[in-house]
This record gives C-alpha cells, sequence and structure tokens, in this order.
C-alpha cells in the first residue's frame, strides 16, 4: 500500500478526475439551464451527447476532423433543436410529469436508433492528432485532452456568464427562469428563449463529447446514459438553475469519482463509484436540497 | 390531427400483422423444410460478438442448405431471435424459436441469455447447442442444452499457466465489469489457478457503463501487475486498449475468448501494447474455410458491417460454422430432423470441424483439452498464433459436477 | 343504501368475471392436450403463452407503479431497485439446498443455510399431494417475503426522500435503485448474493404443471399461477384505492397543499403508498425472478423501470385497467408481433428496405413517441373499465353504425 501514495500515482489520479469532471460540466450546463428555465430533467442530453459523439464518427469518415468539427455542431444543435420543438413544446401546458416521459421516451428512441444505425457495434472515435499528444506533468505521461479540457471548460464557462449577464437573450433567460408566465406577459418570446437554451446546450454537449470520446474513445448506443445521469447529479449538486453551481459539482463528482477508483484493490470498492456519486446526491438532496449554490424555490400554491 | 394519426396507427398495426402472417405462411409453402433456430444478440451489449457468431452459421447455411435424410431433401432454415443481450427478453425471444418449430437451437453468444433462455427450450424438448457460452451452470441443471466450446476454468487454467510459463508472473492484475457473469467467473478462476501456483493476484472490477479505465490502470502499474487480465466484453475491451496505449503500459495484456475479436485487433493496431488472448480457432487452421468466408463477407455489405467493416475472421464465426455443422451432423445420423430424435442423439454425436473435434461428455459439454493463444501483432494489425494449449484441468473437479439431477 | 346495492352487485360481477377469465386461461393453456390438431399457437410453449406470463408479471409492475405515480403524483423512478429486492429475496430464499452447491459454485456454496423449499418438504413430504402443497407455500412465502423486504428498504428509503419535490424524488430513487443494484453485484457478498452469478434452480412457474407418476404432465397451471398472484395483488389494490386511504392519496396527488388544509397528513399518506407500491413491486420481482427462471442484478437498470413508466403513461396515469390493457399490448407489441421487423423480408424478388435488426425497437420507440405527445391521456384516461363502460361504447356503435345503413336505404 506504501507504493500506491506515490506523487506520480496521485497525480495521474487527479488528473484524470479534474478532466473527467470538466467533460461532466459541459453536459451539466446544459442540464441545469434547461431545468432552469423549463424545470425538465431532459433525460435525452445525455443521449444527445451520444449522437454528437456518433456524428463526429460519420462526418469526420468523409470530411477532414476541423472541418468535420463545425458540421457536428451544426448538425447536434439541429438536433436538439428539433427535439425541443417536437417533443417538448406541444407538451408545455401538460403536467410536468408528461413532459419528463416525453423526454424518456425521445432518450429510448435516440438509444434505439443508435443501435440500428451502427448495428449494435462499438464505434471507435476518431483521433485528432493536436489532442492526443502525449505530454509529461510531473512525471506522469498524459494526453494534452487533459490538460485542455478544464482551460477549455472554464472559458467557455465565462463566455457563457457573459452571455447571460450581458445580452438581451441572456436577460430574456433570466427573465423566464425566474417567473415564466410573467416573463410571458411581458412580451418575451418564451419559444425563442427555450430554443436557445436548448442550442446553448447541444452546442456545449459537442465540446464535451469531443474532448470525452478522445478520452474514452469506444462509443456504444448507451454511452450517454451514464455521463448524462452523472451530469444531472453535478447540476443537482451545485444546485439546480446555477451554471457556476453546476460546474463546481461537476468536477467535485469527477475527482471524487476517480479517487474511488484508484482506491487500493485490495479493499474492493472502486465498483462503488457510481453509487457513491448516487449516493452523494441523495445526502445533498436530503440535507441541502436547493444544492450548493441553489436559490431557495418557493412553492406557488 | 389526432383522428388521422389514429388511423394512420391502426393501418400499421394492421398492415404490421398481415405482413406477420404472410410471412409465417411463406415458410410453410414449397419444399419439405427443417428450421435450426438461432439463439442470438443482435441487439444490446453482445451484439457485436452474436453477429459474428450469426455470419459463421450463415456461411454454413450458404454451403449446405440442403441435408438428404432418408432419401428426401430438407432445405435448411435458420429462424432469428434476437435475445437483446438481456436476460429479460431471452425467455420470449427462445419461445419465438420454439413457436416457429425448430428442431434444434444454436447459440447463444453470452452465458446469461442461454442460461434464461434454456428452460423453454428444455419445456418444449428442443436440444440447443451452445456455442460460445462458457459459464458451467449453462449445461449444468439443464439435459437439453449441450455446447461445443470449452468452459470458463479451463480458459482460466490455461492463461494463468501461461501467464506463469511466458512472463514468469508473479502478480497478476485482474479488471472485469462488475455483475457480469462471464468476467466475474473467469477472474475467479484465474485466481484459484494462479494463487495455487504461487502468485498473487489483484481483482478489481468496474460498474457497468464506465469509460474512463485510466484510474485503474495506474493502479494495475503503481500495484506492481506483471500482468493484466482483462476478460471483458468487446466494447470495454476496446476502451481499455485505447486507453492502456494513451498511458503507455508495459505489462502484457491477457485476454478470454471474446477479445478475440477485430474491433479489438484495430485498437491495438499501431501500439505498444501486448495482448495475448486464448481463443478456440485461429487464423490458418483450416485455409480452405479462411478463404471462403472471407469471399462470404466481402461478398455482401451487410456481412462485412457484420463483421466490423473488415474480413479478420473472428474465432466465434468458426464456431458458429462448426456448430452449425454439428447440428446437421445429428440429423444424419439420427435420419430424422425431428427435434426428440436430435436430442436422443446429440450426446454421441462427435464431429471434426474448422475448430478441432467436437464430442460432449455426460453433462453436454464439449471434451476438449485445446485452447489456442495468439498475439496481437500490432504493427501489422493481425493476429499471430503464439502457442497451443493443451490444459490438465479434464481431469480436476473444479467445474460443478452434475450431481443435483 | 341503494349504492351499497349496487356496489354489491358490480364486486360480484367482478369476482365472476375474474373467475372466468382465470378459467379460460387454463383451458387455453390445456387446450392442445384436450383436442389434437390446434394450430401451433395453443401448444403450450408457443409465444401466446410466454407473452401471457411476462404480462400478467408486468401488470403487476405497472399497478403497483401506477398507485404510486398516478395515484398518490409521486414520481418514483426506483421500480427497478425495489424488484431487484424482490427477485433475490425469493430466489436466496426457495432455492432447494441440494442445489445450492451447484449455484454458487465460485463461492463454495451458499452462505444461506435455510431454505423454504426444504423447509415445507420437510412437514408435508415432497412427492404427490404433500409436494405441491410444500411447493405452493413455499413459492407464496417466498413472495410475501420478497415484498416485506422490498417494503422495509421502502420505508428506510422513503423517511429522508418522500419530503423531496416531483423530479427530485425522481432522480433520489433512481439513484438509489442503482445503488442496490451496485451492492447486489458485488463480489464480497458473493455467498449471499451470488455475485455476478445469477441464481437460479429455484421453483418456478412451470414447477406447477401437475405431472402423473410417469412424469407426463396431466394439468397444466404455469400460465395460471401468474395471473392468479397478479390478480389477487391487483385487486387488493384497488381495494386500496376505493378505501378511504385511496380518497387521501388522489387528494394529494390533486393539490398537495389543499390536502394538507384538510387535515390529510402528507407524509404518512405518501409513506403508505410508497411502502405498499414497493411491496407489490417486490412481489412483482419475485414473480419476475419466476418468469426468467433466474435472478441476475444485471437486469434490473434503470431502462427496465422507464420500460414499466412507458406501460403506464401508454395504459393511462390513474388508470388500473388501462395498466393492464397497456402491458398486454406494450409485451405483445415489442416481444412478438413486431418481431417480423428485425427481420430481413423479400416480396417476391424486391427486398423490403430498412428491415434488418434493431428495426423493432426504433419503429417501437416511434410508436411510444406518437402515444405520448398525442394521446397523452394514454388508453384509458383516469377512466376505468366497467360493465357501464363497455355497454356505452357498444351503444355508441350501435348508434354510429346504423346511420350509414339509413342513409342507403333512402
Amino acid at each position: 500500500m506504501e507504493q500506491l501514495i506515490s506523487a506520480e500515482y496521485l497525480v495521474s489520479i487527479l488528473l484524470s478526475g479534474i478532466s473527467l469532471g470538466g467533460q461532466l460540466a459541459l453536459i451539466a450546463i446544459g442540464y441545469t439551464m434547461v431545468y432552469g428555465i423549463l424545470r425538465l430533467i431532459n433525460f435525452a442530453h445525455g443521449d444527445v451527447f451520444m449522437v454528437a459523439g456518433l456524428l463526429g464518427i460519420y462526418v469526420s469518415a468523409a470530411v477532414p476532423i476541423y472541418i468535420a468539427i463545425p458540421i457536428v455542431i451544426v448538425l447536434t444543435v439541429a438536433l436538439g433543436f428539433f427535439i425541443e420543438r417536437a417533443a417538448y413544446k406541444p407538451l408545455r401546458s401538460a403536467p410536468r410529469m408528461s413532459v419528463m416521459i416525453s423526454a424518456i421516451g425521445v432518450s429510448y428512441l435516440l438509444e434505439n436508433t443508435a443501435t440500428y444505425v451502427t448495428g449494435g457495434q462499438p464505434m471507435t472515435y476518431p483521433t485528432i492528432s493536436f489532442l492526443t499528444k502525449t505530454v509529461n506533468i510531473v512525471g506522469t505521461s498524459t494526453k494534452l485532452v487533459v490538460i485542455i479540457t478544464p482551460i477549455l471548460v472554464l472559458v467557455l464557462i465565462a463566455l457563457l456568464t457573459q452571455l447571460i449577464n450581458h445580452t438581451k437573450i441572456g436577460m430574456a433567460m433570466r427573465a423566464v427562469s425566474k417567473d415564466f408566465e410573467t416573463s410571458r406577459l411581458m412580451g418575451i418570446k418564451i419559444n425563442t428563449v427555450i430554443s436557445m437554451t436548448f442550442v446553448i446546450g447541444s452546442a456545449l454537449a459537442v465540446v464535451g463529447s469531443i474532448l470525452y470520446f478522445t478520452t474514452y474513445p469506444a462509443i456504444t448506443p448507451t454511452a450517454g446514459a451514464m455521463p448524462g445521469l452523472k451530469a444531472f447529479v453535478a447540476a443537482v449538486f451545485g444546485g439546480i438553475g446555477s451554471i457556476p453551481g453546476a460546474v463546481i459539482g461537476a468536477f467535485i463528482i469527477g475527482i471524487c469519482e476517480t479517487i474511488i477508483k484508484g482506491l487500493p484493490s485490495a479493499w474492493n470498492v472502486s465498483v462503488f463509484s457510481d453509487a457513491f456519486t448516487f449516493a452523494l446526491l441523495i445526502f445533498i438532496l436530503i440535507f441541502k436540497p436547493t444544492g450548493l449554490f441553489g436559490e431557495k424555490a418557493t412553492d406557488k400554491v | 390531427m389526432k383522428r388521422v394519426i389514429s388511423v394512420i396507427l391502426v393501418l400499421c398495426m394492421a398492415l404490421s400483422l398481415c405482413a406477420c402472417a404472410s410471412s409465417g405462411s411463406s415458410a410453410a409453402s414449397g419444399e419439405k423444410v427443417i428450421k435450426i433456430g438461432v439463439f442470438e444478440p443482435s441487439s444490446g451489449d453482445s451484439a457485436s460478438g452474436g453477429k459474428k457468431e450469426i455470419l459463421g452459421m450463415q456461411y454454413a447455411n450458404s454451403q449446405e442448405p440442403e441435408i438428404t435424410l432418408n432419401g428426401e431433401t430438407y432445405k435448411i432454415e435458420l429462424v432469428y431471435g434476437d435475445n437483446g443481450s438481456s436476460t429479460d427478453k431471452a425467455p420470449s425471444a427462445a419461445s419465438s424459436l420454439v413457436s416457429a418449430g425448430v428442431s434444434v437451437v444454436l447459440g447463444s453468444y453470452g452465458s446469461g441469455v442461454s442460461m434464461a433462455g434454456g428452460p423453454k427450450f428444455e419445456e418444449a424438448g428442443i436440444p440447443a447447442i451452445g456455442v460460445t457460452c462458457t459459464n458451467p451452470n449453462v449445461t449444468a441443471g439443464n439435459s437439453y442444452y449441450f455446447r461445443i466450446c470449452f468452459l470458463d476454468n479451463f480458459q482460466a487454467d490455461v492463461l494463468a499457466n501461461f501467464a506463469m510459463s511466458k512472463f514468469s508472473a508473479k502478480t497478476a492484475y485482474c479488471l472485469g465489469e462488475s455483475g457480469n457473469e462471464y468476467d466475474q467467473g473467469l477472474i475467479a478462476f484465474f485466481k484459484q489457478v494462479f494463487e495455487a501456483a504461487g502468485g498473487k493476484v489483484i481483482t478489481d472490477s468496474f460498474p457497468t457503463g464506465n469509460s474512463d479505465f485510466g484510474s485503474y490502470l495506474n493502479k494495475a502499474k503503481s500495484e506492481g501487475a506483471d500482468v493484466i487480465f482483462t476478460p471483458v466484453s468487446i466494447a470495454y475491451a476496446v476502451q481499455i486498449i485505447k486507453q492502456a496505449a494513451s498511458l503507455g503500459i508495459e505489462a502484457p495484456f491477457l485476454g478470454s475468448d471474446t477479445l478475440d475479436d477485430n474491433m479489438v485487433l484495430e485498437a491495438i493496431a499501431g501500439t505498444d501494447l501486448q495482448l495475448y488472448v486464448s481463443t478456440f480457432y485461429q487464423e490458418g487452421g483450416s485455409p480452405e474455410f479462411d478463404s471462403g468466408i472471407k469471399a462470404y463477407i466481402n461478398d455482401s455489405s451487410e456481412a462485412l458491417a457484420a463483421n466490423g467493416g473488415n474480413d479478420t475472421i473472428s474465432a466465434v464465426t468458426a464456431m458458429g460454422y462448426d456448430a452449425y455443422f454439428v447440428a446437421l451432423e445429428a440429423m444424419k445420423k439420427a435420419g430424422s430432423g425431428d427435434k426428440a430424435e436430435l436430442m436422443k442423439i446429440l450426446p454421441s454425436v462427435t464431429y471434426t470441424g474448422v475448430s478441432g473435434s467436437i464430442a460432449f461428455d455426460a453433462q453436454g459439454d464439449a471434451v476438449r483439452d485445446t485452447a489456442y493463444i495468439k498475439t496481437a501483432d500490432t504493427a501489422n494489425g493481425t493476429w499471430v498464433l503464439e502457442t497451443v494449449q493443451t490444459g490438465s484441468v479434464q481431469a480436476e473437479e473444479t467445474e460443478p459436477t452434475g450431481s443435483a439431477n | 343504501m341503494l349504492k351499497q346495492k349496487t356496489n354489491h352487485q358490480g364486486s360480484f360481477a367482478a369476482v365472476i368475471a375474474i373467475a372466468v377469465l382465470l378459467g379460460l386461461i387454463v383451458l387455453l393453456e390445456n387446450l392442445s392436450d384436450l383436442i389434437p390438431g390446434l394450430p401451433a399457437i395453443f401448444a403450450p410453449t408457443s409465444q401466446l403463452f410466454t407473452v401471457l406470463k411476462k404480462g400478467a408479471v408486468y401488470s403487476l409492475l405497472a399497478v403497483s407503479m401506477n398507485l404510486l405515480n398516478g395515484f398518490t403524483g409521486l414520481f418514483s423512478l426506483g421500480q427497478a431497485g425495489f424488484m431487484l429486492l424482490g427477485a433475490y429475496t425469493y430466489a436466496i430464499l426457495t432455492v432447494p439446498m441440494a442445489a445450492k452447491d451447484q449455484v454458487y459454485y465460485l463461492y463454495g456454496g451458499s452462505a444461506v443455510k435455510f431454505s423454504l423449499m426444504d423447509l415445507f418438504q420437510g412437514i408435508f413430504g415432497n412427492a404427490g399431494f404433500g409436494g405441491g402443497v410444500s411447493l405452493i407455500l413455499a413459492v407464496l412465502v417466498g413472495l410475501i417475503l420478497a415484498g416485506l423486504v422490498a417494503a422495509l428498504f421502502a420505508a428506510l428509503i422513503g423517511m429522508p426522500v418522500l419530503r423531496l419535490k416531483s423530479d427530485y424524488l425522481a432522480i433520489a430513487t433512481l439513484g438509489f435503485a442503482e445503488i442496490l443494484r451496485a451492492i447486489f453485484q458485488w463480489q464480497t457478498l458473493g455467498p449471499i448474493t451470488n455475485g455476478a452469478n445469477m441464481i437460479k434452480n429455484f421453483p418456478t412457474f412451470s414447477d406447477f404443471n401437475i405431472k402423473n407418476a410417469s412424469g407426463e404432465v396431466v394439468l397444466r397451471l404455469s400460465t395460471f399461477v401468474p395471473f392468479l398472484v397478479s390478480i389477487v395483488c391487483i385487486t387488493l389494490i384497488v381495494l386500496l384505492i376505493h378505501s378511504s386511504y385511496g380518497r387521501a392519496f388522489k387528494a394529494i396527488r390533486d393539490d398537495e397543499v389543499a390536502a394538507e388544509a384538510m387535515g390529510i397528513s402528507l407524509f404518512k399518506h405518501k409513506m403508505l403508498s410508497f411502502v405498499i407500491s414497493s411491496f407489490f413491486a417486490g412481489v412483482g420481482g419475485g414473480l419476475f425472478a419466476m418468469y426468467v427462471a433466474n435472478a441476475q442484478a444485471k437486469a434490473f437498470t434503470s431502462t427496465m423501470t422507464y420500460e414499466i413508466l412507458l406501460i403506464v403513461v401508454i395504459g393511462g396515469i390513474g388508470s388500473i385497467s388501462g395498466s393492464v390493457i397497456g402491458t398486454f399490448l406494450y409485451v405483445a407489441c415489442s416481444e412478438w408481433w413486431l418481431r417480423f421487423l428485425d427481420r430481413e423480408t423479400y416480396i417476391g424478388s424486391f427486398k423490403v428496405p430498412l428491415l434488418r435488426s434493431g428495426f423493432r425497437m426504433v419503429v417501437f420507440s416511434v410508436v411510444i413517441m406518437i402515444i405520448v405527445l398525442f394521446f397523452s391521456k394514454g388508453i384509458m384516461g383516469e377512466k376505468e373499465l366497467s360493465w357501464k363502460g363497455i355497454g356505452g361504447l357498444l351503444q355508441k356503435l350501435k348508434r354510429k353504425k346504423p346511420a350509414p345503413a339509413a342513409e342507403k336505404e333512402d
């Protein structure tokens, strides 16, 4: 066990934890924004992320990868937009449970379609040579993507915060998430705002998928389910509706999970890495239901 | 709007039922037919392996689509039942084959679904020939289940001995999927053998759906593993290989028969990793079969897609091919395509296929004492035969005896 | 007084209808033995009976989920977890001692040195009538214990999580199910749970087929048993819904604040509904283990919960008979009628496009989306199947039909 606590090992665990956290953060933002506005757990978001990965494979088979990335972003954003219009918009006045069930249905559809298209074979994500360069940190060799992920996440978050705080659409988003009905009465185009949320969420999911699948290159039709659920847990953990909260939650979950996986195998506990995430969720929900940074929601009677 | 949709839905339903009825009747018309059930996953986690196994059966069927019994010629028809790689779908898939009136069943890839579907075949009195389901409990307690592959304990024995002799390994790190009977069974048997021979085994599991293997591989490295044993399903194997390559893992990887797959081979090509897998068949074992199936795969885009886009032959394909001919051999010997006759004759059937000679013991398991160990030639992206191992496990009583019945 | 009378009449008719249904099931399964030469579909091993068995099991699971989601308005996604508890409890307790060494071969036998089968066989004997009695008792006690264990865990987890609001409750219960699965797959608990390996060789539905001395089946009851258990359980749920508790559940669903203002204890009733629903999910889990003839944690994923939820939606949230009808339609479509979509089909020499493995599930999920989006009330909405309803429907049809005929005469 003494060997375990070598600096090299610790660094390698921390690095992969931080990069996993960054990737989860990019998915978690999509969850938290949608929830903030629609009060909907968008179960299909993880599958949109998986589809973005598959699109990456298929498009890059036809054109060079650097042209493929913008195409994939456009296609995935279109998919996110379409899902909102087709599956959530018709149910705007329906009970919340129906919308959530519709989300589960979309997720089911995306997974089954992916199985049909790929024929159930695991697909391998193309190598982006820039991201897979090996670098050395404190004697641990790792891919460049691991270093880039947290930096890129922070840059994107900064941009997003600017967008939300200083643009008209951002203001509209904040208004809608505060009070849906009133903002409608004030003349805000609700549907545009909601679509915009899905567009931003999907675009970030594409960036997340590029980083995630470069690190973990095999894609199966269910590859999005677990990262999706974990990202949602991260969003709840940080306080749903709060973007910095989601990011911090994602990093905490990513790091905790890799630490658990890295615990000595003699303890035989690494199987509980997913279970731990859920236990953390139940724990936080019980003791601080609004999450770390969430605002206290008041019930409307 | 609603009404239009409901009319369309009803129409679709009606059409599908018609199609259902017509597809049923088309098989009934025409010449005499013997049906062989293909109980394989073509969706779900094991779809990749299941499709390759089916490929072998389809090729065999294209080779010998007819059989002459007592002067009468029967057409042999493959009937597919997709068990979706999941135990809750397996019983209904199995009974869809029973309903279709098959005389014998081949499959499945994956032991769990075989165990879940087994009782349906037993009730209907249809013998089933397992192709690559290696868990001891598939045949134990089910007299209608046979299999032509070796068992987990034999495979683990071969690999453990190989690790000791080839690398003089002292410490083995075993990584499997939590809750998967295939992975955990092999690891448990590997541990028994390896520890009995004085080695140290570290076992570890990852949760289903996991994709981050970096932490596990780093741990293997830091805990001083001489070999890393990963008897996991194909998608995880690809993931592990890819991540190991970027981490620069030097310890050799040992894999079970699932890793003998061209997706894995593709993943390891061009890396510095070492991978050794134990398997049922080595390309070159039967040149005639090799060239035939390669032509068959390259001939159809669907077969090519099912084989993962290239024509490297997986062992499961050869096994599927052999299973088909074992069934035919039984029909010839029984002089009939009747399920009860086949069941009576199967225990005494022997057949020499491309993967070696096949005979059944009292339990219905194959009498096999040979496993091929091959290694991945990472420069050329091909498998190279490392050694042919003959196990000693046949005499040992590590496997459960069928004392329950 | 008058109302009471009609109620009595209604329940009397219902009892008769159930008895007739059960009789029909027994008859249907034995039909091929009575009349030789029937189409293959009536053979006892045909797809029809597999679908009926699965339908019976899933009906109970759907109704128990509906009790929680539809009648109490608690959105829980923990169904698979409670089923897992039930399936394992039933399996662990009923595997005969003689089979344990073989089933637990990786662990050199089970740590549970006890089996309900052996217990009752020790009292009533293991052959003939006594064997039958001990089988029935072992299964019955096993299933009840399965439900009780699930209910116990529900009570434990319910204390904290039932205070949560709708979607949070959903995600917390989903997480709870995932945690349970991880625990049951843990190799360290292998001597009890058999780790990753499946537990098998416990009594299943086929054991209820009555055999004569020479081992031939005389009377087939393997489809009857799941129907009987499901019907009894569903009847209990229906009685509960019609009691004052049931009315309190519905009041909570419709408006929590108003219900609380009327003096309904929110927590007590939510807990009651959660525990009872989990009890039946546990019994359903035991039945599920009997249906697949094994218990393995790998099967109880969140996908299974989603599947049951979709059944509830298709049938109509808040309708018991809707859930039952929805279940049979869902199971029959997904596992039987739509299977041809997976097969490559030729009409003459024309290859029907798109048909290949996996297409079935695509079509199926599109149909589900259409139902969720355009028929969000499901088949039954919140209504129940009743004699009155059927009569009304028939009358409607009658009234519609003569109209065009009359036109023709003109």
